[in-house]
């Protein structure tokens, strides 16, 4: 299946983002190629995770145009699988590993359909693959941050998606899990997905990803890491802060 | 064993021991969502927001027909929910005080309007102040029965949508990503609880409605980790208590049913939150010291 011009994973066009009148981002455009590892990094307050909220449509858009594998996110939702920022879910819900993780196939039950063995099956699967297997009985709650972060991993997981969204998968997560959690970014990517990461750590870009978007409310710039992740660039998305990254 | 044969064969009791806790089971149930989804007060300004539209009903019918006055209520309770979800979603003001200004303006609004409809000098009025505090003992038949309709159908959508639901309470960004808008399933999540609300203000009235809402979850999110045992506890305190409550009320004259099966349903949390056996206060104290005595025990 190969195309002479694969169309981007991601296509985004003149995007512009505002709350109450501030601009978050400003005139945004972006091609991310499929098959590719890519970081999006920038200062606090950047727009990094607005950026792909919007893509998702969480976040609606003042102007501009998105388009995923060339067509609207709304007719291409089950071609992508998202994985938001740990701290914005009560992890006190009743409810527990394998339940979470099932929640990723809720979109292609659709509505009313119940997830029954053959989505129970999956979903261990996939908690397997993120070393999470012996939890899936856990309570939430009783998990460590690591351990919170892989469930959603294995949740992204059992989406089964095309392209990945990850709002900083690696926050607050040990050594351990971080490498795991990169092993398996590494092989959705070596079996044909797109993952897009928010990443907050400058010094892993390199041997993490291979593309990343460097973004502070305009895009600064975009393309492979061995070209476009340079000090003059990074000063330009950090300004006078680079000396003070964040965390 | 006096009241098991009257619960049985008393018209009266039979009626209001149903009728509670018929309420018990919709109001538990529905109040599990709106507590995991933080909107516990919600419920609290829902119900008061109903006061208005039971006088309303009254003032444009002169019927006191349940289906009437629950449908005023209902109307009046949706109008303040899509103020409070308007105010909340398209201004700065935060969503406590979204619930506050909603809770008091309709209140008064509706106290107001009791007041009109006493000065009337018709006949016909007496018992629209029930409302306040609930009279079980006035249930009759046909409310019973519009009450198992509209919350039967309630909970219908309930086990329809369980999946939906849950999805939105626990990670409503995540659904929206996935084609279950959180907007949407989360609006008619709070119509249901207008429902739940409804139904239960002649038994409890609006004032303490938010406790049917709230305390049976609270309760019951002591005792397990899932959502759907959680739903069924709920649904099981609820009922307990408005029995319980509505005997009280009915056997010992005068004592309004709300207050009766609000202390019921206090007691069944208190009693959840020390001794819960998933997130009990007492629990964790000894899982804590045994942890540590065993921490300490190689030593």
């Amino acid at each position: 299946m190969t195309q002479p011009e694969p169309t981007p994973a991601v296509f985004v066009r003149d995007l512009t983002v505002a709350y109450e009148e501030k601009p978050v981002l400003w005139d945004i455009d972006l091609d991310i190629p499929q098959a590719t590892l890519t970081a999006i990094v920038g200062p606090n307050g950047a727009g990094k995770s607005t950026l792909i909220k919007t893509i998702l449509g969480l976040v609606p858009a003042a102007a501009g145009t998105v388009r995923i594998f060339g067509e609207a996110y709304a007719l291409n939702r089950k071609s992508v699988g998202y994985v938001p920022q740990r701290g914005s879910v009560d992890w006190d819900f009743p409810t527990d590993a394998l339940d979470v993780v099932m929640m990723g196939l809720y979109g292609k039950l659709g509505w009313v359909r119940r997830p029954g063995k053959a989505e129970r099956q999956t979903a261990l699967n996939c908690l397997d693959q993120v070393g999470m297997a012996d939890f899936a009985k856990r309570q939430i709650s009783q998990l460590s941050g690591g351990q919170q972060q892989r469930v959603f991993l294995a949740r992204a997981l059992a989406q089964d998606a095309r392209l990945y969204f990850m709002d900083e998968p690696f926050a607050g997560v040990d050594a351990t899990t971080e490498v795991a959690i990169v092993n398996i970014l590494k092989s959705l990517r070596d079996a044909g997905k797109t993952v897009v990461v928010v990443h907050h750590d400058l010094d892993s870009v390199p041997t993490y990803f291979e593309r990343v978007v460097l973004l502070n409310v305009r895009l600064i710039t975009s393309g492979p890491v061995g070209e476009v992740f340079t000090a003059e660039n990074l000063q330009r998305a950090y300004g006078g802060r680079i000396a003070f990254l964040d965390r | 064993m006096n009241i098991l044969h009257d619960l049985l064969f008393d018209y009266t009791l039979r009626n209001v021991a149903l009728g509670s806790a018929f309420l018990g089971v919709v109001s538990g149930v529905l109040g599990c969502f709106a507590v995991l989804r933080r909107q516990g007060l919600m419920g609290d300004a829902l119900s008061h927001a109903a006061l208005p539209g039971v006088c309303l009903a009254y003032m444009l019918t002169g019927s006191k027909m349940p289906i009437t006055l629950m449908l005023g209520a209902a109307i009046a309770g949706w109008i303040g929910m899509l103020l409070i979800l308007t105010i909340i979603r398209r201004t700065r003001v935060d969503s406590g005080s979204a619930l506050g200004i909603v809770l008091t303006v309709f209140f008064g609004l509706g106290v107001v309007l009791l007041t009109v409809i006493q000065k009337r000098n018709d006949a016909n009025q007496a018992g629209l102040d029930k409302f306040l505090f609930g009279q079980a003992a006035a249930l009759v038949q046909e409310q019973i029965v519009t009450m198992g309709i509209i919350g039967g159908v309630a909970l219908l959508v309930v086990a329809f949508l369980f999946k939906e639901f849950k999805l939105v309470a626990f990670d409503p960004e995540f659904a929206g990503t996935i084609g279950f808008s959180p907007n949407r399933i989360g609006t008619a999540l709070t119509g249901l609880l207008v429902v739940a609300i409804v139904i239960g203000l002649n038994t409890v009235g609006v004032i303490l409605m938010s406790a049917m809402l709230i305390a049976p979850a609270a309760a019951a999110r002591q005792w397990t980790n899932s959502l759907a045992k959680m739903v069924g506890i709920a649904a099981l305190v609820g009922a307990g208590s408005g029995v319980t409550g509505a005997i009280l009320s009915v056997t010992q004259d005068g004592v309004p049913t709300g207050p009766a099966i609000v202390l019921c349903l206090s007691l069944c949390a208190v009693v959840s939150i020390l001794f819960g056996s998933a997130q009990g206060v007492v629990w964790d104290l000894v899982r804590r010291q045994r942890s540590r005595a065993a921490m300490e025990a190689p030593r």
